[in-house]
């Protein structure tokens, strides 16, 4: 775990090392707002939540995640310094589960930093906070998902590019599981068992229904386990094709 | 001990490494050359632990590569090849950073930081990002960092690529230090380099060796080993120099270079010719400026052995 720990503030240092951090946080919070303000009606639906501001986090996740995991593992093999990192005393799943949570626990402060607009519904109204609270956690699990499925994709190429457009395709499939632009692709030829296990796989689905306010265990429970799956993946790969 | 055994490496269709079976023992500089493509790169990768060879096995200290990496890794500094390193990172950062993952701690994680950055002259570039440092110094980053554990072995992918003269003399005379207690393995396509640190060198052409002997044997091999090389005053007298010394029975051929007035003659197997040209000369007069004795050239063993 200590290794884990080393690599996780090596991370973290890195993104603030280069303008990077700076860039995704600032372009985070406009979106986010410009989101919410505009297309979200925060001020004309005259209620006190913040609904209209979670709703869009999907959709803001879909581009500005992969753009940050992309980098994961396609630039150290771009730089070759995934050959100094894997020829040292450290296990493959350490470094992964470390710059893994390095990313998470970075788009972590960018959401915090979204607090303004908490501040400001509280001012403005009284919104249940307990909602508020399960929503910014379903947010988190949401960017954890996205990020494990982005990891993975950028442990299969060296291209960050090409890292980035698998992360928003895989993303996207993912998000959309549950509703008929997806299951269409499957219905009629894949057996009802196999449809019915796409639609429950849905991002979408399962982040909503945290953001009605109701942390329920099992959709909890899908995130760890996609979280869980999406970083064994990446383990796999580098360890089978990490020199190529 | 380093041990590999019949370590193979194929790609889809390219070989890149067929059969290399060789051993390393502490106090040996084991040198590794090779024309580019050879497979010394992916031979060091495999001891390494970072390409998993197709077949055959490789051991640090009986640790094996693929069963026990991370015991293997432990005893073992590597420099890959290009000395990959994280560009944004400050070089005192990046040590640290690898001294914690080594498991250094406290005095020690300070004294052993303190040795690498004074051994490979750092300490006017540790608040520098690695991006920012000249090749040569990048390259003594990578070496700081493959020693930093003080590692009973060694594998240097090209350490002295891209430094200096003096910086190059600087590493090998770190290598030579190192060399009485570690087991170290270099790669070059530096023939000098062989001769001033390789205790050992293992030729490797079309990812098989083809030579594995010491400097100097391997140099035995040339055919200029034992060849007489003068050098005259003057060119006037190279043909008649020329015509007296292919007259001796114990010379088989006799090179001449007009430029420099130099006549190079190779004995037949065995025959050593150095006496007999040196009477020669003063008996027919000729004004040298130089007469020495060739010890055999490590270049046209290489090429001979890997064309």
């Amino acid at each position: 775990m200590r290794n884990v720990g080393l690599i996780l503030r090596r991370e973290l240092a890195s993104y603030f090392a280069t303008p990077l951090a700076y860039i995704f946080i600032f372009i985070f919070l406009v979106l986010a707002n410009a989101f919410t303000f505009y297309l979200g009606d925060f001020y004309q639906r005259g209620q006190a939540d913040l609904k209209p501001f979670f709703a869009f986090h999907p959709w803001l996740y879909l581009f500005l995640i992969p753009a940050l995991s992309m980098r994961l593992w396609a630039e150290e093999r771009k730089s070759g310094t995934i050959e100094l990192l894997m020829t040292l005393p450290v296990k493959t799943w350490e470094a992964v589960l470390g710059k893994y949570l390095a990313a998470w626990l970075f788009t972590g402060l960018a959401l915090a930093l979204t607090f303004p607009i908490w501040i400001t519904v509280n001012y403005l109204g009284n919104p249940d906070n307990g909602v508020i609270l399960a929503s910014y956690l379903g947010s988190l699990l949401l960017a954890g998902g996205f990020l494990a499925v982005g990891s993975c994709m950028s442990a299969l190429t060296r291209s960050q590019v090409v890292a980035f457009i698998l992360g928003v395709v895989a993303c996207f499939v993912l998000l959309l599981a549950g509703y008929p632009l997806v299951i269409d692709a499957f219905q009629g030829w894949a057996p009802q068992v196999l449809v019915k296990a796409i639609a429950s796989l849905s991002f979408l689905t399962h982040f909503q229904s945290i953001t009605r306010g109701v942390l329920e265990a099992r959709d909890v429970l899908y995130f760890a386990m996609l979280i869980a799956f999406f970083l064994f993946t990446t383990t796999v790969a580098l360890d089978l094709r990490k020199a190529e | 001990m380093i041990k590999t055994d019949h370590l193979c490496k194929r790609y889809q269709s390219v070989i890149a490494v067929e059969d290399i079976t060789f051993q390393v023992r502490p106090g040996e500089v084991l040198g590794f050359l090779g024309p580019n493509g050879a497979g010394k790169t992916t031979t060091m990768r495999m001891l390494a632990g970072f390409v998993t060879p197709t077949s055959g096995r490789a051991s640090i200290f009986g640790h094996d590569v693929q069963s026990e990496p991370l015991a293997a890794r432990q005893s073992l500094g590597y420099l890959p090849e290009g000395a990959p390193s994280y560009g944004e990172m400050r070089v005192h950062a990046f040590l640290a950073f690898i001294a914690d993952l080594r498991g250094l701690e406290g005095a020690r994680k300070r004294a052993r930081l303190h040795h690498v950055i004074e051994r490979l002259q750092l300490a006017s570039v540790l608040d520098r990002p690695i991006e920012a440092l000249s090749k040569g110094f990048r390259r003594r980053v990578g070496l700081a960092q493959a020693m930093i554990h003080d590692p009973p072995a060694l594998i240097l992918d090209e350490p002295t690529d891209g430094l200096d003269p003096n910086q190059k003399h600087e590493v090998r005379t770190l290598i030579n230090e190192m060399a009485r207690e570690k087991i170290i393995v270099i790669s070059t396509h530096i023939l000098e380099e062989v001769d001033a640190v390789c205790t050992r060198a293992i030729i490797i052409a079309r990812g098989r060796i083809v030579a594995d002997d010491t400097p100097l044997q391997l140099a035995a091999r040339s055919r200029y080993y034992n060849a007489v090389s003068l050098q005259l005053e003057t060119a006037e007298q190279l043909a008649e120099a020329r015509a007296a010394v292919e007259a001796l029975p114990s010379v088989a051929q006799v090179e001449v270079s007009e430029r420099d007035a130099r006549l190079t003659a190779l004995p037949r197997a065995g025959a050593s010719i150095l006496q007999a040209i040196s009477d020669l000369s003063r008996s027919r007069g000729l004004k040298l400026k130089e007469l020495h004795l060739e010890s055999g050239r490590l270049d046209e063993v290489f090429r001979t052995i890997t064309a």
